[in-house]
């Protein structure tokens, strides 16, 4: 990996990062981590399990969560296998949460017109029978 | 503000979104409950929703189609999984193949809804919408989202990206 490709890449997950703690996504902390350390690429499942006091099972239960939802992915390194960080599926995943978000704001937005023109409706409605 | 709260959880592919409204529970539920009034929301003005079949109850289904600009209708369905008026609904989202079969492999996403009054015909409403895969989320974007968010959304891309590689 050139250092170019490394520093765009820090910068990508502190974007992320950031992202996070400005709309306060309270994601599971380990694998959050996870994907931080298997940004380098470096580490199979057991070496990653070192950094955390949980049983080496919980870790690899983390990873794989990850590697379903498509963030980390696992590479072949002649005989090991290690865990790697798949920055485009993480940028995928923030994106289309985006879109979701946008999505049931607008879904909310005509939610609340309705009920407001509904109640309009029934206050003239019970103007018009108490005028008779 | 009616939005006051958003959660979003890349890693777990969910989005959390909690609503207040000037209503009573009854009224929000309401919202959901009414397939005339879901139409109203569901789908944008430039996406209307139709719901054809609606049975609200554990072990049900709702059938629906959204009508887009150019005259496409793409159909979906929810399975129903818990009803608990007016607090509590659980619902699985699924689409509908092209050649009009259901789509039983993969659901698109998971809604949970809960609704509590806070006070006085205050409702607060709190959304959790779980995804199984980044491709169900695609897939359920592309039903029924209208063109100018999507264009929205890859604008602000490509500014993103843009200022990656600058930097």
């Amino acid at each position: 990996m050139t250092v170019r490709m490394y520093n765009r890449m820090v910068v990508l997950m502190l974007t992320v990062l950031a992202h996070d703690r400005i709309f306060g996504a309270l994601g599971d902390a380990t694998r959050r981590d996870i994907v931080r350390r298997a940004i380098e690429g470096e580490e199979g499942v057991a070496e990653l399990a070192e950094h955390y006091s949980m049983s080496f099972a919980a870790v690899q239960k983390h990873i794989a969560v990850l590697d379903r939802a498509g963030l980390v992915k696992k590479h072949r390194i002649g005989r090991r296998k290690v865990v790697r960080t798949n920055l485009e599926g993480l940028r995928v995943a923030r994106r289309l949460l985006d879109q979701y978000e946008e999505l049931w704001r607008a879904r909310i937005d005509r939610m609340n017109e309705l009920i407001a023109e509904m109640a309009s409706a029934i206050d003239t409605a019970e103007t018009k029978e108490s005028k008779r | 503000m009616t939005v006051t709260a958003v959660r979003k959880d890349p890693e777990r592919l969910t989005l959390t979104i909690e609503a207040e409204f000037d209503a009573s529970a009854e009224r929000v539920w309401q919202l959901w409950a009414d397939p005339r009034q879901l139409e109203r929301w569901w789908g944008p003005p430039t996406y209307p929703a139709t719901f054809t079949k609606y049975d609200l109850a554990p072990g049900g289904r709702v059938e629906f189609y959204m009508t887009g600009p150019a005259g496409d209708q793409p159909h979906g369905y929810w399975d129903v999984l818990e009803v608990e008026p007016p607090h509590r609904l659980l619902l699985r989202d699924w689409c509908v193949n092209a050649d009009g079969t259901p789509d039983t492999d993969k659901p698109l996403n998971t809604i949970h809804v809960d609704i509590e009054e806070v006070a006085h015909r205050r409702t607060r409403m709190s959304i959790e919408i779980v995804f199984p895969s980044t491709d169900a989320m695609e897939q359920a974007l592309a039903m029924g989202t209208d063109e100018g968010l999507s264009q929205a959304v890859s604008q602000i891309d490509a500014i993103l990206a843009g200022e990656i590689i600058q930097r």
